[in-house]
């Protein structure tokens, strides 16, 4: 009985389940953080050992050695060398798999070498009998002088036999596997040997070290672990030879993925549209329930728009981390590496970068993260920059505003239609480009980097739905938080520049346009919106009509227009005094500077101003376009001011043309494209990259392929 | 002297040498160890990546590390 907190660290070499131990062991009590100073998720999770002992679980990163050859490595070595470390555990578990338990027990004896008393996890014992594994545990736990627990996180047994082992640590003998004076030298022991030494010396060291342990690994098991080679069951030799054919291979890969992104579109099209309704009803309540003033329209237009911005992409995020940890999880992912190394080096990029790339159509800030295990800095830094080329959830809404607007929704052949297409094109110019940087940094770069290559093709499993749900759940938190606090604080500073006047037509907008109204009358532009307003209004009322079967007289559609007419010729002064009051607020003011620098591109202020805020995300383009449009015209009659009317309806100041044309739109949606608009992004490429040098070069480069592409369509097209 | 690059798909051979230097540390531990047996399972287009299982383990490397690591066919 002890009231302290035993301190356990979990290590194992990655696919052995050592992950699915830690889910087990701790459940939801469990966190991300991260190590100080290098970019190493650092999984943390409590676990009740029984009812007075409570644990700490280090979830270590998965490694197949402590040879520091990596940073995983380096953090683990850290940990477990030096007792002094916050994190140095009473007790070290080493998880194994049974299939692969020699390869596995070469960390294992590294571990035990440093004194720590050691348990020995062995995993997926159901795979013992159809394997026609035995091995005999009591010889095992005498060779190595350790305390061995079978388990099979699958079938989730054994769970509690690690519990109870680690509750009777203090048991555990720690004497080490093998004497030092059988290594000539020795970075375990030694670990200032590790910066002494050349790489060339040290890595003979090392293969020295690694050969020593293989001989006793080898002669521990000879023993007690007996495996009957006839009852190896060819299954997993069978499905290899069809998902890594040369042919099949890569077309089971495209049409998985082409099922992939039918399915997120298909499943998260309901509850993106729950989550549009219902924040739309919330400000629409909040509006009405508290009482007017600055306050209740921060948090209606600033706030709750902000926070719905960031809501509506979980369902798209969520589901593409669904698949992608469902396809990591089965061992599918390792074949697609393999598969595409040849194609992605040729790039500059490695088979490992196809992770990253596809993550990215969900959100670049995971799928940066997600670049941790290349080897090589160049092919790593390359996935990098290239990453936000890839169509990201926030770029859809843009899009789909925008080819609602400019394309025309005829069909094309069978099945396609001309909007579908213009997406699918979309996908394909960002995927495009990002090979063609990508080719582009590979042949300038100048970095000197080993790439060298090994990964290991895990056995195919059916995924566990803990693993996967953990996955998926972290994944999206990572997007909330580091992109949402972005999206949430510029969606407040927007809503405040838009609300600050700079000069006196921004206070007077109420007198001025009331007083030229009442003097000159409608001017054609007015006449043309009130016209828009009347023609809604009717259309209205036929379908009310004919819902509830009443036959609508003309007179009848008249009068009722006329008892709406004051009503309608208001809204149009309201509508008028908002824009009056965006155009001089402090917002207006930087739209109207950088007029000049969008103008060849085919956009106007407004759009500037959207442009500029669109630079802290994407997405919030159509909140700026919202509240450009919508801002001060309370009380919306239903479909009227839906922004896409608002934006079909919208004219050059000067000329009266129409603002949003096929070139300007085409113009804006390459733009979109291209440029790098998103602040949650640079800011992870800064952790990743260690310093501001490659998100500058990044935001510049692709500001400047964006204004390029929006400068040439514009100009062609028009 | 032959290598794994040299193996033909399905082909088995015992791992004689390779050097210290070039070689991943990483295969290293994985099992790559001189003695041990290789087995080529598959190939890709375009010269990419070998699929190899070494000590029990599948591991795939790209054709340039393979081809530095001596065998004899068994």
């Amino acid at each position: 009985m002890s009231d302290t907190v035993i301190q356990v660290a979990l290590i194992g070499n990655p696919n052995t389940g050592k992950t699915s131990l830690f889910n087990h062991l701790t459940g939801l009590n469990q966190k991300v953080g991260n190590y100080p100073g290098i970019t190493v998720d650092k999984k943390t999770g409590t676990c009740k050992l029984s009812k007075t002992q409570k644990a700490t679980i280090l979830d270590l990163p998965g490694t197949y050695s402590l040879n520091a050859s990596s940073a995983d490595e380096k953090i683990a070595i850290d940990v477990l060398n030096d007792p002094n470390n916050e994190n140095y555990p009473d007790v070290a578990v080493v998880v194994t798999d049974v299939e692969q338990l020699k390869r596995n027990l070469l960390i294992f004896t590294q571990v035990k070498d440093l004194h720590i008393p050691t348990i020995l996890v062995i995993n997926m014992a159901d795979r013992m009998k159809p394997k026609g594994i035995t091995i005999d545990i009591p010889q095992l736990e005498a060779d190595l002088n350790t305390k061995i627990v079978v388990i099979s996180s699958k079938l989730q047994t054994g769970i509690s036999d690690v519990k109870e082992a680690i509750l009777a640590y203090k048991s555990i003998s720690t004497e080490v596997c093998i004497p030092a004076e059988r290594f000539k030298q020795n970075t375990i022991k030694n670990p200032e040997l590790l910066t002494s030494l050349t790489a060339a010396e040290l890595k003979k060291v090392q293969h020295h070290e690694t050969v020593i342990r293989y001989q006793f690994i080898n002669n521990s098991l000879k023993n007690s672990y007996k495996i009957d080679k006839e009852k190896a069951s060819d299954l997993q030799t069978k499905l290899d030879r069809i998902f890594t054919h040369k042919i099949f291979g890569y077309l089971i890969f495209g049409l998985l993925l082409l099922l992939i992104f039918q399915v997120i579109f298909e499943w998260s099209s309901v509850p993106m549209e729950f989550i549009d309704e219902t924040f739309g009803a919330l400000a629409d309540w909040t509006k009405a329930t508290l009482p007017a003033g600055m306050f209740t329209d921060l948090l209606a237009e600033g706030i709750i728009a902000g926070l719905g911005g960031i809501v509506i992409f979980i369902p798209q995020i969520a589901f593409l981390f669904l698949f992608i940890a469902i396809l990591e999880e089965s061992g599918y992912m390792s074949r697609v590496v393999f598969l595409m190394d040849k194609i992605m080096r040729r790039f500059g990029m490695s088979g490992k970068s196809v992770v990253p790339l596809i993550s990215g159509a969900a959100c670049a800030i995971p799928a940066i993260m997600a670049t941790r295990n290349i080897e090589s800095w160049k092919e790593r830094l390359i996935t990098i920059l290239v990453t936000p080329f890839i169509t990201c959830s926030a770029r859809l809404p843009v899009y789909a505003i925008l080819i609602a607007l400019v394309i025309p929704s005829e069909r094309v052949f069978w099945i396609f239609n001309w909007q579908g297409l213009t997406l699918m094109g979309l996908y394909v110019i960002g995927f495009a480009i990002a090979l063609l940087s990508a080719y582009i940094l590979h042949k300038t770069l100048k970095i000197e980097s080993k790439s060298y290559f090994v990964v290991e093709m895990p056995k195919y499993k059916v995924p566990l739905f803990k693993n996967v749900a953990l996955t998926v759940i972290e994944k999206t938190k990572t997007f909330v938080f580091e992109a949402g606090k972005i999206i949430l604080a510029i969606s407040i500073i927007l809503w405040v520049l838009a609300s600050v006047g700079v000069n006196d037509a921004f206070t007077n907008a109420d007198k001025i346009v009331t007083t030229s109204i009442e003097e000159n009358g409608f001017n054609e532009i007015q006449e043309v919106s009130l016209q828009n307003k009347m023609i809604r209004f009717e259309e209205s009322l036929k379908e009310e009509a004919s819902k509830s079967n009443k036959t609508l007289t003309a007179q009848d559609v008249n009068t009722a227009i006329a008892e709406k007419m004051p009503e309608f010729r208001q809204a149009v002064i309201e509508d008028e005094i908002a824009a009056l009051k965006l155009e001089n607020s402090a917002l207006g003011t930087i739209g109207k500077a950088i007029e000049p620098a969008i103008k060849p591109l085919g956009y106007d202020w407004k759009i500037g101003i959207a442009l500029v805020s669109s630079f802290a995300a994407r997405e919030v383009f159509i909140g700026t376009l919202a509240t450009i449009y919508s801002v001060g015209s309370e009380g919306d009659d239903e479909e009227g001011n839906t922004i896409i009317a608002k934006m079909q309806s919208e004219v050059h100041a000067n000329s009266g043309k129409k603002v949003f044309t096929f070139a300007s739109g085409i113009s804006l949606l390459l733009f979109y494209a291209f440029a790098m608009q998103c602040m949650s992004t640079l800011a992870i490429v800064k952790r990743e990259t260690n310093g501001w040098k490659w998100p500058m070069i990044q935001l510049i480069g692709m500001t400047i392929i964006a204004y390029v592409a929006g400068l040439i369509a514009f100009q062609f097209l028009k | 002297m032959l290598t794994i690059a040299n193996l033909q798909k399905g082909e088995k051979a015992k791992i004689l040498d390779f050097p210290i230097d070039t070689i991943p540390l990483k295969l290293i531990e994985m099992g790559c160890l001189p003695g041990n047996e290789v087995t080529l399972v598959q190939t890709t287009l375009f010269n990419g990546p070998l699929f190899l299982t070494i000590n029990g383990s599948n591991i795939a490397v790209r054709k340039d590390t393979a081809a530095q690591i001596f065998i004899e066919k068994l």
